[in-house]
């Protein structure tokens, strides 16, 4: 019985999603320009299910610094800071302190949940599909939104 | 030659996932004294959720208390926050619960047979048993958003609805198991291999099983009929009024070894099939939530007294989370959660004892404790004070000689 299973699993191809390369690359930033150049083919990975729960993206300007997100967080990944923009746009002294709230987030410590997502109430923030997060840098700039 | 040695095994060791110690006192090959020590890890999960988190963070908290259950520890909590709330759950709420714990089931004890295969040198079978599983993590990965934590649980309800296109999807994947269960039980139950490294290794009689407080499939396997499903329905099982299932259901007669274990969790499988099945089926429209507005629900929590207790029959047994609230205070005042894996460990001593070396991490893993961490084994030579350390591989290496011997001499 399990022989024959066998026997047909070897002419079956298998089921991984060989995700970048066929063969893993030894440097994937070097493989990353290889593909950009035009020299290698990237494998596409497996296409993400609907409302899938990747990096945030976070409206900045619909925003009014309710902080509820920042309750709601089980993994204390969101920092509620002064809006910046409006810092440098009304640059008198004492302006900090009057400047609207916004809010940061650590991705590295996200948990993808998305309760925050559930909680805003001006639904300035959602899920995208973006899932390549790996870094060494966990503050990485690409790791904290909204971006510099 | 009348000299008897002890190895220690863990705290971070061998077939096993949590860390625990395992002292055995072999004599030869055969272990003639067991002692087991728990509580080597404490991740201060419960300090979290009564000193930093609110209510709705310690849904996610509890939900990374294991990897693999990560429905029946949020449903549990949740279920004893509503009972210390008063809050009323919507009843398709109460269905798609329902169907998230059996999907949970299905793919948790295709995993645990999948490892069995493993610790006992048959590796075919391991690969193709989780090959079928990869189904039903697509199924929940298309359900809940992820494959592993599904962040589906929300105190009064669930987060997700299931579509008319999930529906069609999960009937699909359900007709796959169907088809397929055949294939798993000819495998698994008719397998020479299997039959004579696992028929009567690691007995637990059911006064032991009674004694010890075993729990879930452990506890069936040694012919105790219990349940929580049954016992004390919670969701929607209820509605379908879920049967304990133990061996004698299959052949007739109860052993209490691990191949018991295995044909009560192949059985459960397909049990959890049905169940899905029949839900899909007669699932009512409605609400999902029973407050909507998660600040008015946050505000309702805070203002809350009382304590509630919750009761999920996990892949691997009974779990009971007990959470008391306090007004005026967001965090709990007391939460505490007995996982199924406390109550299985203490059956580890019978079912070893009198047993071989190479069989220890197929009776280990045989409770399902989750597994890995199978690293090092010191052997402590008492009276020649003479320690040498077997490795994981080594151990996987005799278990494996052990199959192939039994398989010479069996032909």
């Amino acid at each position: 019985m399990m022989m024959n299973e066998v026997w047909k699993l070897l002419f079956k191809k298998p089921k991984t999603n060989k995700f970048p390369a066929k063969y893993a690359p030894k440097n994937v930033h070097h493989f990353l320009r290889r593909v950009q150049s035009g020299k290698a083919k990237l494998v596409p990975p497996v296409p993400t299910p609907p409302d899938f729960r990747g990096k945030i993206k976070y409206d900045i300007d619909s925003c009014v610094g309710c902080g509820l997100c920042a309750q709601v967080c089980p993994s204390k990944a969101i920092e509620i800071v002064r809006d910046k923009k409006w810092i440098i746009m009304h640059c008198k002294e004492g302006a900090t302190l009057a400047a609207p709230l916004k809010i940061k987030i650590y991705v590295s410590r996200c948990v993808f949940c998305a309760q925050c997502v559930d909680i805003c109430p001006r639904k300035c923030l959602q899920m995208s599909d973006e899932f390549l997060l790996a870094n060494e840098n966990k503050l990485d700039k690409s790791l904290i939104v909204p971006g510099p | 030659m009348n000299e008897s040695y002890t190895i220690p095994i863990g705290p971070l060791h061998p077939a096993i996932h949590e860390p625990i110690t395992l002292k055995l006192e072999v004599s030869g090959e055969r272990i003639v004294g067991v002692d087991v020590f728990c509580s080597q890890v404490h991740r201060g999960i419960e300090w979290i959720g009564m000193n930093r988190n609110n209510a709705i963070q310690s849904i996610y908290l509890a939900e990374r208390v294991c990897g693999i259950c990560n429905i029946c520890h949020p449903l549990c909590m949740v279920q004893a926050i509503e009972k210390a709330a008063e809050i009323e759950v919507p009843e398709r709420a109460e269905y798609i619960r329902t169907i998230m714990a059996e999907l949970e089931r299905i793919h948790s004890h295709l995993l645990w047979a999948g490892v069995a295969a493993h610790e006992i040198g048959f590796d075919t079978v391991f690969h193709y048993t989780w090959a079928l599983r990869e189904n039903v993590m697509d199924l929940i990965e298309y359900l809940t958003g992820n494959r592993v934590t599904k962040a589906i649980m929300m105190i009064g309800g669930v987060r997700r609805d299931i579509k008319e296109e999930g529906a069609k999807k999960i009937k699909e994947g359900m007709k796959f198991y169907l088809e397929n269960f055949k294939k798993i039980e000819e495998i698994y139950l008719h397998d020479p291999t299997i039959k004579m490294r696992t028929r009567d290794v690691g007995i637990l009689t059911k006064e032991d099983a009674l004694k010890l407080c075993a729990v879930g499939p452990t506890a069936r396997a040694s012919g105790v009929p219990k349940d929580v499903r049954q016992d004390f329905p919670y969701a929607a099982y209820g509605d379908y009024g879920v049967k304990a299932i133990t061996p004698d259901v299959y052949n007739g007669e109860v052993h209490g070894d691990v191949f018991d274990r295995i044909i009560v969790r192949l059985l459960e499988v397909k049990q959890s099939v049905d169940i899905i099945n029949w839900v899909l089926d007669n699932m009512p429209s409605g609400p999902l939530l029973a407050e909507k507005n998660l600040v008015k629900l946050k505000i309702r929590l805070k203002k809350a007294e009382g304590e509630g207790i919750g009761r999920v029959e996990a892949p691997r047994g009974e779990d009971i989370h007990y959470v008391r609230l306090k007004a005026g205070e967001e965090p709990f005042l007391s939460w505490k959660i007995r996982a199924p894996t406390y109550n299985n460990v203490l059956p580890w001593i019978p079912m070893l004892l009198g047993g071989q070396i190479a069989d220890v991490p197929i009776v280990a893993a045989s409770t399902d404790p989750c597994m890995s961490c199978l690293n090092r084994v010191t052997v402590v030579d008492t009276d020649k004070k003479k320690e040498f350390e077997i490795t994981k591989e080594y151990m996987h290496e005799l278990s494996v000689r052990k199959t192939r011997r039994l398989m010479r001499n069996g032909r």
